[in-house]
């Protein structure tokens, strides 16, 4: 029940903050809050049980039986710390809107809200349906806020957000059905379940083209290169708390997609595609890290870090060991605090200069040492500072994927370098050097601050003692690497054994069953049915 | 008492948490004296140390404190823990001693400063982060004091951030020791790729057993490790960072860029000797990098007109010596260089910084001149870090380690007479300089008005180095002289020596001691001369030499070489792909729709006679095709 309520308390507080938000905008603003603070309460206790097998909580309710598709959610330790972030993102996100979002107060919350609940259901769904259901309902209200509350060019990026998601949304709703029409066909039970669908037979074909469909979806989302352009517009045409979310949450969406579903559900198809993968990942560290260092605009320049950051969630998941999972997951987090911080700081110095251009700011630390002080710590956590989380993060990442691959890592190692580069690039050009203008700019006020302290206290603390992190997800992480590991490394020996088993099919060929010792031999003869559904 | 051991980098940073909490609030006072002390008490805790292991080792020399558990996986368990062995303690007593002394230096330099709060702070992170870099048991650890020792060397050679130029220098300190550093991660990766351990004194333990002599792992992890150091320590290819450091305040030039920071790649070398003892070919590219380093940041300081620069110049230089005997297997001799060197480099920029202060923040050397008179303290300590710098034979503690560390080179199997030819060559140049700083900033004509003198702070602080300079060099004398080896006995409990002294070989030290003393004499004087009364064959040789002059002047133009081959190709990639090249290509898409939206509107024209066209050809064609089926 208390899994129905996570969900049901933003929505619900959305509500209510749309409808007191016609009388009073700070009514909006602190029904908004207690919502999100009291799933967050909710959500906490659960951390001390991580430790438990299996799932630490279910709900089920039927929903359209005759397709087997049900309302259930499910959460373990992976889910957990991922609602968690989203709640105390959220929660920030309201706080650092509280000035600067004037217009239909009560709306903005609502949509805020309702993204937040799309975030929440998409990271404990455990029925596939319901997973593309909460998956879309995050879309829709992020489309409002970019375009309603967005800068100067929002249009432009609020319809360029959705197409993106909405095409990518589309090739994961087809994958998805794909696989639960797959999974009748062997076994004769229709069912959108995520347990049960976790042991499909699939043939080498359908395992393709379906882990395919489900990894442009969430490649889309994280973003991988080369599906990254929707991200720098939206993020930097967002209001600072659409930005926040964005870069805090939503792009997390992604990553908990590829470890939840993309290699437990397909682990052959899986480990053959993982060198492009990890390449994608690496090209995106690079590539995001040297836009990052071209750009003018404060918040476009933090939106290119966050792709050159994500990259090492690609990079370590498709290693598929422990160490790199863990990385991944930290990573994740500590992606959520860091630039969700430099977001804020983006927002505080537009509320007070209104630019974002960086050309138009430099030495604002005469006037305002504390948020040098802080963007200065925010800039070394994004360059991986050791220390601090984003280094925790980074660094099993990259020990992990040491073992997958030498030379990707290699390459995605000289990313610290080039980390160095722009974050200091960024503490250059907006906090020393001397006052451009003789515009003043006043100190980060108490809200402001508190904000930013929680951000740097979580990642000091997930620096030097990451432990409950890792604890947490240790679990779950474990559980999906026994379901796909040996399949997934299996493949992985044929694969680097150039006994080619396994590759992208070409539709003239005969297809290729996995080889699989408890692979019956039935299945061949479905392949060509469900080889592109 | 040795549990102890986490006081070492705690008070530190505690100074630095509250001098940055109270920020404004503290007074400078207040500030000064909660810098100075927690640095003072570390300062006090390790020489306790000191004196214990010295009275009565603990087990295997080393003990080791488990803090908590940092990093807890199955694959990998790394904790957050400390290790005190002789190594740590030879480098940790020159942090916090010399650390101790030039905050108490800056309390009276820095007096002027607005900032002054934010800078002990940053000093106090700085000497915190040193220490747990030194104290590191395993390798994540020491990355944690490694970058964070960089973090602070950037936040004070950027200390005065109103000029672009000094943030400009802080940030090329920065990245280009972070390319070593990408260097050292990737070996750090290889290592525990191959030994599953990131343990350090693990990974010494079991390399020997898994890997054999010589080996390409052996040899690759080596020379990651040494990408690292030499980024670390402003070693070739990666040194030119060093002298544009010079923008921090002079205390900070000191601490982080003379004595301390940058001799951790010499730190981290000798703490991974095992790995290259087992690669002979990374410990031949030690010794080489050390021997070209010396030799031609010794020609570049000779030239320099600013007075800090020399002094960078002359710390890569003596670094490079540091280099060369760890790439010979002189673990001692290397590190006992570097503490004499810690306290005369230290004294000579302090000396320097009482000359600048004195002289209205100038620091040409064509613009100062006759301060002798007028500073005889600050003359008489600078006399003495410049004839340590140049290792005047027998009264200076230069002397000492220099010429063992010259010795271990001549006997070392790795080593030889031609490392030795260079290093004395770069020994030459050495004294040459030294003695051209002394003529230049105290002798001749006074070319600038002394406007202030340093006060008794400044002035303890001086002597009390100067003092060490002279006398530290006792604690290991050439064999010849007397049987004094206390400081090789002690790094030799962490470090077994790798240097045997073959017996019978009194001559040949005898003969090398003359030979070394003869060209530091003969550098000396022929700088004394240059730059006093021979100064018109100087003027004379100069102007034929301009452009070897302008060339050495700019380090040997590796800016001008990594600005046209690495810089700007990446500014200019930026730039030139600044919107997103596939964002375009994306655009390609929405091109193409509305192309073929374009095409296909054209067909909806409104002319009847072209509709029935169309319907009839199109009648046609089907007809044609169910004709032919």
């Amino acid at each position: 029940m208390i899994l129905f309520w996570l969900i049901a308390l933003p929505a619900l507080g959305g509500v209510f903050a749309l409808l007191a938000g016609r009388r009073s905008p700070e009514a909006a603003r602190w029904i908004s809050i207690a919502a999100l603070a009291a799933g967050f309460a909710l959500a906490i206790p659960y951390l001390g049980r991580a430790t438990e097998t299996g799932w630490l909580a279910e709900f089920s309710l039927p929903w359209i039986p005759r397709l087997g598709i049900s309302f259930h959610l499910a959460m373990d330790g992976l889910s957990l710390l991922l609602v968690l972030l989203t709640y105390l993102l959220g929660i920030l996100s309201v706080v650092v809107s509280w000035r600067s979002i004037d217009r239909r107060v009560g709306f903005f919350h609502f949509n805020m809200l309702w993204i937040l609940t799309g975030t929440i259901g998409v990271f404990i769904a455990t029925d596939l349906f319901l997973f593309f259901f909460f998956w879309e309902l995050m879309v829709l209200p992020m489309f409002l806020v970019i375009g309603i509350w967005g800068h100067e060019n929002r249009n432009y990026a609020a319809i360029k957000f959705f197409i993106f998601t909405q095409a990518s949304g589309l090739l994961l709703l087809v994958a998805i059905v794909g696989l639960a029409f797959a999974h009748f066909h062997t076994t004769g039970v229709l069912t959108f379940h995520y347990d049960e669908l976790l042991g499909a037979e699939l043939t080498a074909v359908a395992q393709m083209w379906l882990m395919l469909g489900f990894f442009v979806a969430f490649a889309v989302k994280v973003p991988a290169f080369p599906f990254h352009t929707w991200l720098a517009d939206a993020h930097s045409e967002a209001p600072t708390g659409g930005s926040v979310i964005l870069a805090g949450v939503l792009l997390k969406t992604g990553g908990y997609g590829l470890i939840r579903f993309v290699v437990p559900l397909f682990p052959e198809a899986s480990a053959a595609f993982a060198p492009y993968a990890m390449a994608m990942g690496v090209a995106g560290i690079l590539y995001g890290a040297k836009l990052a260092f071209a750009q003018s605009d404060l918040k476009r320049l933090i939106a290119y870090t966050s792709i050159s950051h994500m990259g090492f969630i690609l990079l370590g998941v498709f290693s598929w060991n422990e160490l790199a999972l863990q990385g991944s997951v930290v990573q994740m987090i500590c992606h959520g605090f860091s630039t969700g911080a430099l977001f804020i700081l983006a927002g505080c110095l537009y509320d007070r200069i209104h630019t974002r251009d960086l050309s138009r700011m430099g030495g604002f630390r005469d006037q305002a040492p504390r948020m040098a002080a802080l963007g200065l710590f925010f800039a070394m956590a994004s360059l991986g500072l050791p220390g601090l989380g984003n280094f925790i993060g980074e660094f099993l990442v990259l020990v992990g994927a040491f073992q997958a691959s030498v030379p990707l890592t290699v390459l995605a190692t000289l990313g610290v370098v080039a980390a160095a580069v722009y974050s200091l690039w960024i503490v250059q050009r907006v906090f020393h050097g001397t006052p451009h203008s003789s515009s003043r700019i006043t100190d980060l006020n108490l809200r402001e601050f508190g904000a930013l302290a929680v951000l740097l206290i979580g990642l000091l603390w997930f620096g030097l003692y990451p432990k409950p992190l890792l604890d947490t997800a240790d679990k779950p992480l474990r559980e999906l690497r026994n379901h796909a590991s040996e399949r997934f490394e299996r493949a992985t020996e044929l694969r680097r054994h150039g006994e080619a088993v396994f590759r992208i099919p070409d539709p003239g060929a005969q297809t290729h069953p996995v080889r699989r010792t408890d692979a019956p031999e039935t299945h061949r003869h479905s392949a060509a049915t469900i080889a592109l559904p | 008492m040795y549990d102890l051991v986490w006081l070492l980098p705690a008070l530190p940073f505690a100074g630095f948490l509250v001098l940055t909490l109270g920020g404004p609030r503290i007074s400078r006072g207040a500030c000064a004296w909660i810098a100075c002390s927690t640095v003072g008490i570390s300062t006090a805790i390790m020489l306790a140390f000191a004196v214990g292991f010295l009275i009565h080792p603990p087990a295997e020399h080393a003990h080791t404190l488990t803090l908590w558990r940092w990093i807890p996986l199955e694959a990998v368990g790394i904790p957050f823990s400390l290790r005190l062995d002789t190594l740590s303690q030879a480098m940790a007593s020159v942090i916090t001693g010399v650390g101790f002394l030039i905050h108490l230096y800056s309390t009276e330099y820095m007096k002027m400063d607005p900032d002054y709060n934010r800078f002990f702070a940053y000093l106090n992170l700085f000497v915190g982060f040193m220490l747990l870099l030194v104290l590191a048991d395993n390798f994540v650890l020491l990355l944690v004091g490694w970058e964070g020792v960089g973090l602070c060397s950037y936040l004070l050679i950027g200390f005065w951030y109103r000029d672009p130029a000094n943030g400009r220098a802080a940030r090329k300190a920065f990245v280009v020791t972070r390319i070593g550093d990408a260097a050292l991660l990737i070996g750090i990766f290889l290592i525990f790729a191959e030994l599953g351990t990131l343990h350090i004194p693990e990974v010494l333990a079991l390399a020997p057993e898994r890997w054999e002599l010589g080996s390409g792992v052996a040899l690759a992890a080596a020379l990651l490790i040494l990408g690292g150091a030499v980024g670390k320590s402003a070693q070739l290819p990666l040194q030119t960072w060093l002298p544009d450091a010079m923008a921090g305040p002079t205390p900070v030039s000191a601490l982080i860029h003379a004595a301390t920071m940058v001799t951790a790649g010499v730190y981290l070398i000798a703490r991974t000797h095992g790995l290259f003892e087992l690669a002979p070919p990374a410990m031949q590219t030690v010794a080489v990098i050390g021997s070209v380093t010396l030799f031609t940041a010794a020609c570049a300081a000779l030239v320099q007109r600013d007075i800090k620069r020399v002094l960078a110049y002359s710390t890569i230089s003596q670094i490079g010596y540091m280099f060369l005997a760890l790439g010979v297997g002189a673990w001692a001799g290397a590190l006992f260089h570097f503490m004499t060197h810690a306290w005369f480099k230290a004294l000579l920029f302090l000396a320097a910084g009482a000359v600048i202060n004195a002289l209205h923040h100038e620091q040409d050397l064509f613009r100062m001149g006759g301060l002798r008179k007028k500073l005889p303290l600050v003359f008489w300590t600078f006399l003495i870090g410049a004839a340590c710098l140049a290792a005047l034979p027998l009264v200076t503690s230069g002397f000492y380690s220099k010429e063992k560390l010259l010795w271990d080179v001549w006997i070392s199997p790795y080593g030889g007479p031609w490392f030795w030819a260079v290093a004395m060559a770069g020994a030459f140049v050495t004294a040459l300089y030294s003695a051209r700083l002394v003529a230049l900033v105290f002798f001749g004509p006074a070319r600038t008005q002394v406007s202030a003198r340093p006060g008794g702070r400044v002035g303890f602080v001086l002597v009390i180095l100067a003092i060490w300079s002279l006398i530290g060099g006792g604690i290991e004398l050439p064999h010849t002289f007397a049987h004094v080896t206390v400081f090789s006995d002690f790094v030799a409990m962490t470090i077994p020596t790798l240097v045997e002294l073959p017996p019978g070989l009194d001559a040949q030290l005898w003969t090398l001691l003359a030979v070394a003393s003869v060209i530091v004499v003969a550098g000396a004087t022929l700088g004394a001369w240059l730059y006093g009364a021979g100064a018109p064959a100087r003027e004379a040789l100069a102007a034929r030499t301009g452009a070897v002059h302008r060339f050495l002047m700019n380090g040997w133009e590796f800016d001008r070489l990594y600005d046209t081959i690495l810089v700007r190709p990446y500014v200019r990639l930026a730039e030139w792909n600044r919107a997103d090249g596939v964002d375009k290509a994306v655009f390609l898409i929405t091109g193409l729709t509305r192309a073929a939206h374009v095409a296909i509107q054209r067909t909806q024209h409104g002319q009847l006679r072209r509709y029935a066209a169309g319907v009839a050809t199109g009648a046609v064609i089907i007809l044609l095709i169910m004709l032919f089926q």
